[in-house]
């Protein structure tokens, strides 16, 4: 069991699982069998039955009864899932078109989540942009990200390991590219990584030399639509675009515009002010996506993309 | 009534009645009810035709991780028009407009439905709406990729023509309101005389259901669609969060139509499946009432669940728990039916015929898809399944292993009444065999990865799902091969089969007692209804 949350929702779903192949058998066990034994070679002539009341009463009354037992596992269930304990730890998690970004209690960000083992994590939900689905398959949570509100989920991971996220809600075109993951390490393993001290991560994404500049524009889900190589992707690419002229279009004007720091800061902040031609406009307002220092980091690892 | 028109003289069956205008115009302005059930036919296989190609070609797309034969927006553009076309012009339509069309008045002693113009009509709002459809998939900015559901704030910024696809929605759902009122009109006013409710065949009680649900259900479809329109032109703000709308609004008003729309794809069916087990059973449907009655419930209830799904969608907690429980309510009715199926069986004298191994497999197939939406309605299992694969395979098992195989039972046990010819029994029983063996091949599977977390609408896998994914793939390759086979027996039968009888079943009920095929007429004379609808004592099969 990977959480707390695992094993509750196991249980409702070898309870139905139990019932269901009961029943399948069942049924079909007297379907072949009635097939056979009442076959017209050999029943020749059928027996008239309109109908028996009791009989008739007691398949209202038993699938009833079980279908509400279920309602209650399925219940109780929810009502542990639904209600964070009062203690959790609260890890605040932005869903964007197409990256995840988690942000802790102290300031730090990450594109990953870690966790410490054993403790009651709570998630706050939001989107930037349209609906995603917060989905950690081995936890058995999910819960929908949506735009202007904010929704909950929590889980208590019980064993050390990676664990993937994943987008369940429909998000457009990379929607199945849209994945982190969460590393379950011991209580003193993520004290550190909090403060930020390297920790190794099993399965994590090393590059050991990447400028600061690249790591944010990877940590901030900036790559998963700008690609630094100049290869297609939805948005334009960051390789050579510092000191270009960009063709843009301004309030349905088009324009040609230098591409230098501050319109990189404007496109950032507010992408939907000046569109690339050719491109859709779909990238989130990213206000506080970088802080003065991280965006100077990213200036001028944009800079030496030529 | 004991006597069968077979090849009286004068008798001019109803497609070569000379009295029509000629060639194709005589079909497409003609208000004659079994016309218009043709011009649906041929329309609706068409159109699936198309989308179970859309189907198999997702599914070679998944054939292998990382290796495509498509791009990511085409996958997009594919499940959703795949869904599109499936939902609202195959399988809402096709029981009701076909079948209901074609059989509706014979079933009930009537010469034509209540109203044929606006019958008529309604076909030609359905082609209007299957063509801008297309237009939307062929028009700048590409096809539809929202997915069938339309999920604002996504379809309120995706670039391609929205406002178009859902205005084809807008269109279709007034065809089908417009059938509704048809259908409920015709089974109060034209009901042949002795012929009270508790007479009719339970097929018309399915049509009858049904047909209270697209009256009452379909408009807030439409209204909903023009909202999406009416944000996407004028940014009216309803949905947008950005202006203050909620997203969540709009999931409640599609699902309060279209969850009940499972309910109008599957209720006629179950209505033909109550048509079909007596006769094959040669005994009396086991529980008239309760099967007629379960169908109204089916159709009341099934209205108040559609939160089941939002249950992860950040609706209240306690909004879930009350959506949950009458989703678990809403299972009993058609568990009902099962089990009174199943009884009508017993100590029958069982003829495996074509229609009823259909009507069999149905059983099976809607069972699985039932018993697979408990685990969907309990609260804290849904959290683990929601929007992955065993959804998908759920509402598969349901729709096409339910409705689909319901349809396909109707279309080898009526279309020898409707054609006046019979296809090749042998070849339709191969066809089922592929068809069955295949879609249990194909969907299956999915359950197996959606319950491991596979979520649905993915372009592309994690590795370890490979195997399973190949294994869908290849079931759904035969289950496509069994389909074509099954079309091509019927279509073949239709045109060159041997003359079918007038009762090649030994059905009981009125259509029985017509020519196959009827004359434009139907009835000469308006029978009086003496008996229910299952009893065989005074009925004789011809050969």
């Amino acid at each position: 069991m990977a959480a707390t949350s695992t094993g509750v929702v196991n249980g409702a779903l070898i309870y139905i699982l139990t019932f269901s192949i009961l029943i399948l058998f069942g049924i079909v066990f007297t379907m072949v069998y009635f097939a056979v034994r009442y076959r017209k070679s050999r029943n020749p002539v059928a027996t008239e039955i309109a109908g028996n009341k009791w009989l008739e009463a007691l398949w209202i009354i038993l699938p009833t009864l079980l279908a509400l037992s279920m309602f209650v596992y399925g219940l109780t269930g929810f009502n542990f899932l639904r209600n964070a304990p009062s203690d959790s730890i609260t890890v605040k998690v932005h869903a964007r078109q197409w990256s995840w970004l988690f942000e802790y209690g102290n300031g730090k960000k990450s594109p990953d989540m870690v966790v410490p083992l054993g403790k009651n994590v709570r998630c706050e939900l939001t989107s930037d942009d349209v609906i995603h689905g917060f989905y950690v398959p081995a936890f058995r949570i999910q819960q929908d990200t949506v735009p202007g509100i904010t929704t909950q989920v929590w889980f208590n991971a019980t064993a050390e390991g990676s664990y993937d996220v994943l987008c369940s809600q429909y998000c457009g075109l990379k929607h199945s590219n849209m994945l982190a993951k969460i590393f379950v390490v011991s209580p003193a393993k993520y004290d550190d990584w909090l403060k930020g001290e390297p920790i190794e991560l099993a399965g994590a994404v090393q590059k050991a030399d990447e400028k600061p500049g690249e790591v944010l524009l990877r940590e901030r889900g900036c790559v998963s639509c700008h690609s630094t190589d100049g290869g297609p992707m939805v948005g334009p690419t960051f390789k050579g675009l510092f000191g270009s002229k960009v063709r843009v279009i301004t309030e349905g004007k088009k324009r040609a515009v230098t591409a230098d720091d501050a319109y990189i800061q404007k496109s950032i902040v507010d992408p939907a002010a000046d569109i690339v031609e050719g491109y859709p406009n779909i990238m989130p307002p990213g206000k506080d996506v970088f802080s003065p220092e991280e965006f100077h980091e990213v200036l001028e690892y944009i800079e030496g993309l030529r | 009534m004991g006597e069968t028109v077979g090849t009286a003289e004068g008798y001019v069956p109803f497609y070569a009645d000379k009295t029509k205008r000629p060639g194709i115009l005589g079909w497409i302005t003609s208000t004659d009810h079994k016309r218009i059930a043709m011009l649906y036919l041929v329309s609706v296989i068409a159109f699936f035709i198309g989308a179970v190609i859309l189907g198999l070609l997702m599914r070679l797309n998944m054939l292998i991780p990382g290796h495509k034969i498509m791009t990511a927006q085409d996958y997009n553009a594919m499940f959703t028009v795949h869904g599109i076309i499936q939902i609202f012009l195959v399988v809402i339509p096709a029981v009701p407009t076909i079948f209901g069309n074609f059989f509706l008045p014979l079933l009930i002693g009537s010469k034509d439905m209540s109203f044929p113009r606006l019958n008529l009509f309604s076909w030609y709002l359905y082609i209007a709406g299957a063509i801008i459809a297309f237009i939307a998939v062929f028009s700048n900015g590409g096809a539809v990729d929202t997915g069938w559901t339309f999920y604002v704030p996504f379809s309120l910024k995706t670039s391609v023509n929205v406002p178009l696809a859902t205005f084809a929605v807008f269109i279709l759902g007034m065809s089908s309101i417009l059938t509704g009122i048809n259908i409920v009109t015709t089974v109060h006013q034209l009901r042949a005389p002795g012929m009270g409710f508790f007479r009719m065949p339970l097929s018309v009680w399915g049509f009858y259901a049904t047909a209270w649900v697209q009256i009452l259900a379909t408009p807030i479809i439409g209204i909903t669609m023009i909202l999406v329109i009416m944000e996407r032109l004028f940014g009216i703000g309803v949905f947008d969060p950005g202006k203050g709308g909620d997203p969540l609004l709009y999931q409640h008003l599609f699902w309060i139509y279209s969850h009940p729309a499972v309910y109008i794809m599957i209720l006629p069916t179950m209505g033909v499946i109550s048509d079909i087990f007596p006769v094959f059973s040669r005994k009396n449907i086991f529980g008239y009432k309760m099967i007629a009655f379960s169908s109204l419930a089916i159709a009341s209830v099934g209205s108040l669940v559609w939160g089941h799904h939002m249950f992860v969608s950040g609706q209240s907690d306690l909004a879930g728990i009350i959506f949950s429980l009458l989703t678990f309510l809403v299972a009993v009715p058609s568990a009902i039916k099962v089990f009174n199926w199943l009884a009508t069986m017993y100590k029958g004298s069982i003829q495996i015929e074509p229609p009823f191994l259909f009507a069999l497999s149905f059983i099976f197939l809607f069972t699985i898809g039932g018993l697979t939406g408990l685990f969907l309605g309990a609260l804290s299992a849904n959290v683990q399944l929601h929007d992955t694969y065993f959804v998908v395979a759920h509402f598969h098992y349901i729709i096409f292993g339910g409705m689909g195989f319901g349809w396909f039972a109707a279309f080898h046990y009526w279309l020898p009444k409707m054609t006046g010819r019979m296809y090749d029994k042998k070849t339709a029983v191969v066809a089922w065999l592929v068809s069955f063996v295949g879609f249990n091949l194909f969907y299956f599977p999915l359950f197996v990865m959606g319950w491991e977390g596979m979520p649905r609408r993915y372009y592309d896998y994690p590795t370890r799902f490979n195997d399973l994914q190949t294994l869908a793939t290849v079931g759904s390759v035969v289950l496509v091969i069994g389909i074509f086979l099954m079309i091509w027996n019927l279509a073949r039968g239709s045109l060159k089969g041997e003359k079918a009888p007038a009762n090649p079943w030994g059905g009981a009920t009125l259509e029985w007692t017509l020519p196959s095929p009827p004359t434009s007429e139907d009835f000469e004379e308006i029978p009086t209804v003496t008996t229910g609808p299952y009893d065989f004592s005074h009925r004789e099969k011809t050969e």
